[in-house]
């Protein structure tokens, strides 16, 4: 039985991971946005076979409320052994182009939010010299692109921050795991048209929750992002910038 | 808006459609943007035909409906969203001791769909279909509306949405009664007959005693050979089994399933497959009588075993046909229908024969009454298999009969009308945004 606190939890990935832990049995404390959707997940969650569900409403944006959140959720749990930061807004690169406090918004949301977070988080895995932390960054971080740039930066950040963060926490005991996703099919993009590239949230929560068994450290999900994405880092600027990606 | 090309399970029809996703069981019902076009919820696709396509309109995934709410392990009610498959609970509740209460031949149907659809599994004789264990739901009209119908709250609106094929709202949420047992497993006797006659005498004296009952039929053959098949019956075995049958028990429950990797470009089912298979599936057990342990998943799902199974009617694509006749004529009509099907060379790889019982059916447009339900698939041979079909309607509509809404892709307005006589009062809880294929199709003036 483990120890996991999950923010972001009603994301779809968040979602399928917390199933899959609350089917083993684990202790589970949730926090998201939505208070409504935090109470409905916490009863699937009960009913699937979590030991124990705790709730809290959160909002990662409010860096003042990080530690209350990391303290209520030691204490309802009675420890922690794992974190999965899972939170984040799907950006739309137009607006954030014609918009700068959307992008900064946005930056701060999935990239500011993560880092100070995590922070809190090391710290105290840290100091316990045991745990698993993985956090949800994207491919979209692996290279800028035009489509989607201004999430990709943010993204960025967040996977050079948790590869130092997995460098120094590596001596303490402490499991760094970074998640790259590639397009997952969400309630949020059901209208939009699927091919082969697109994911089912239970394929990558598999993939994370045996990451954080095995103690992967970077995870492609589904596995062939990880040759997508070499491929496109390895284009030449020249060429690259001719592309329409 | 952008739209996609979504088929049904028998692959026939793939028109295209937008289509609207639903984050939480909270939400407004999606709408598409044009207040002409119409919506239709949409499962886990199994139903064969058009009654889960809107071609032209919108489709609302259920299928992301799928949280539970609540299991009480003491009274074995459960009450989850409508987009949770029957396999999701099977694996929630099987563990604790219960079971559905019906189940349809595959667990891959959702718990909406099978409300919609009123489904029926082999216990109908005794306990009626899936509508009958409903004890409440909730449904979403596109007026924004909300309302928790039961059998004695709105039980109007009950009644139209249990069978009402989607058409009525959009259900977000159910509470279903579950059964008690003491093991995932079944007794079960597997009896061969040579005869019609030694079905419905079969079938007779099995009813009481067997809450399980259900035939395959060989249809390939005509002549003497017509009307063979095999009777199964089954049990939930009890707590303490037979020793001589549990000896045979195998350690481990193999969970693990095969695909049907790619659509062939023919259909593999023909007049020489089908005949080859009917005669070894009649002579596959060796004596008249085999008695079996088995775990519920071969017995009630034998196909799930194969994932995708439809695949192998090749790019046509298949239809079922699905019927039942009134008691009193059961014998001469199911002859004659399956005597009309030999004669057109046309025989069906899987005929299921069955009982339904007198539990009264909840639903306005409920597919199940009491007689006789016969299930063929045949694949898609354009022209000549709607003229089998309508010689089929004709013998159906003459014994007072009806055809089933989930599995049909073709139907007449008439059929449909003489075989569900209330579907005029039906019609008064259609939600005006809701429409479906077969909806268009069965209420077209002729």
């Amino acid at each position: 039985m483990k120890k996991i606190l999950i923010v972001g939890a009603t994301s779809a990935m968040a979602e399928a991971c917390a199933r899959l832990w609350a089917q083993q049995g684990d202790h589970l404390f949730l926090a998201a946005r939505n208070a409504q959707q935090l109470q409905s997940l916490a009863a699937d969650l009960q009913t699937r076979g979590a030991t124990k569900v705790g709730t809290r409403v959160f909002d990662a944006n409010q860096h003042d409320q990080h530690a209350a959140l990391l303290a209520e959720a030691t204490q309802t749990l009675g420890g922690l052994d794992t974190v999965l930061i899972a939170h984040g807004t799907l950006t739309d690169q137009d607006h954030a182009q014609h918009d700068v406090p959307y992008a900064l918004a946005e930056i701060g949301t999935n990239g500011l939010s993560v880092v100070a977070l995590l922070t809190l988080v090391a710290n105290q895995l840290e100091q316990q010299g045991r745990g698993a932390i993985a956090v949800i960054s994207s491919v979209a971080g692996d290279r800028g692109r035009q489509s989607n740039y201004v999430y990709g930066s943010a993204k960025a950040m967040v996977s050079a921050f948790t590869s130092g963060l997995r460098q120094r926490l590596a001596k303490k005991g402490v499991h760094v795991v970074t998640v790259k996703p590639g397009f997952v099919d969400t309630p949020m993009t059901a209208h939009l048209p699927k091919g082969p590239l697109w994911a089912k949230p239970e394929q990558v929560a598999k993939d994370i929750s045996q990451a954080i068994d095995k103690g992967r450290r970077i995870v492609y999900t589904p596995g062939f992002w990880q040759l997508i994405m070499l491929i496109i880092k390895t284009i030449p600027e020249f060429v690259f910038i001719k592309l329409k990606l | 808006m952008a739209t996609q090309a979504f088929t049904s399970w028998g692959r026939v029809f793939r028109p295209d459609q937008q289509v609207l996703g639903m984050p939480s069981r909270h939400a407004s019902l999606p709408l598409p943007a044009d207040d002409a076009a119409t919506v239709l919820p949409h499962g886990n696709g199994r139903s064969y035909g058009d009654s889960n396509l809107n071609p032209g309109g919108a489709l609302v995934l259920g299928r992301q409906l799928d949280r539970f709410i609540a299991f009480d392990q003491a009274t074995g009610l459960i009450t989850c969203e409508a987009g949770v498959l029957l396999s999701e609970i099977l694996r929630l509740i099987v563990p604790q001791g219960w079971f559905l209460p019906v189940t349809p031949g595959t667990q891959f149907v959702t718990v909406g769909g099978a409300i919609a659809n009123d489904v029926h599994g082999k216990n109908h004789h005794l306990v009626g279909s899936f509508g009958n264990h409903v004890t409440q739901l909730e449904l979403l009209r596109s007026d924004g509306s909300r309302r928790v119908c039961s059998p004695t709250q709105d039980a109007d609106w009950f009644a139209a949405t249990v069978g009402g094929l989607g058409l009525t709202g959009m259900i977000t949420w159910a509470q279903i009664q579950l059964r008690r047992i003491a093991n995932p497993y079944l007794q079960t006797e597997s009896i061969r007959f040579r005869s019609l006659e030694e079905f419905f005498e079969l079938s007779q004296a099995s009813e009481a005693d067997y809450e399980y009952t259900v035939s395959w039929i060989d249809c390939a053959f005509a002549g003497k050979r017509l009307g063979r098949g095999l009777f199964n019956r089954a049990n939930h075995a009890p707590a303490v089994m037979n020793p001589a049958l549990a000896a045979k028990l195998p350690s481990a429950i193999d969970e693990s399933s095969r695909r049907v990797p790619f659509t062939p470009p023919l259909s593999l089912i023909n007049t020489l497959s089908l005949k080859a298979f009917n005669l070894a599936y009649f002579n596959r057990q060796q004596g008249d009588r085999v008695q079996a342990l088995q775990h519920y998943r071969p017995f009630f799902y034998p196909l799930d075993a194969l994932l995708e199974w439809n695949r192998i009617y090749g790019p046509k694509g298949f239809y079922q046909y699905q019927c039942v006749v009134p008691p009193e004529q059961a014998l001469p009509v199911t002859r004659q229908l399956l005597q009309t099907i030999v004669d057109s060379g046309m025989g069906s790889f899987l005929a299921v024969l069955k009982q339904f019982g007198t539990p009264p059916s909840r639903g306005m447009l409920s597919f199940p009454m009491p007689g006789t339900t016969l299930a063929l698939d045949f694949p898609n041979q354009g022209e000549r298999l709607h003229r089998l079909f309508a010689q089929l309607d004709g013998i159906v509509q003459a014994a007072g009969g009806r055809l089933y809404p989930a599995k049909d892709g073709r139907m007449g307005a008439q059929i449909f009308k003489s075989g569900h006589p209330q579907w005029s009062a039906f019609s008064q809880f259609v939600d005006p945004r809701f429409s479906s294929g077969f909806w268009r199709r069965v209420m077209e003036s002729t």
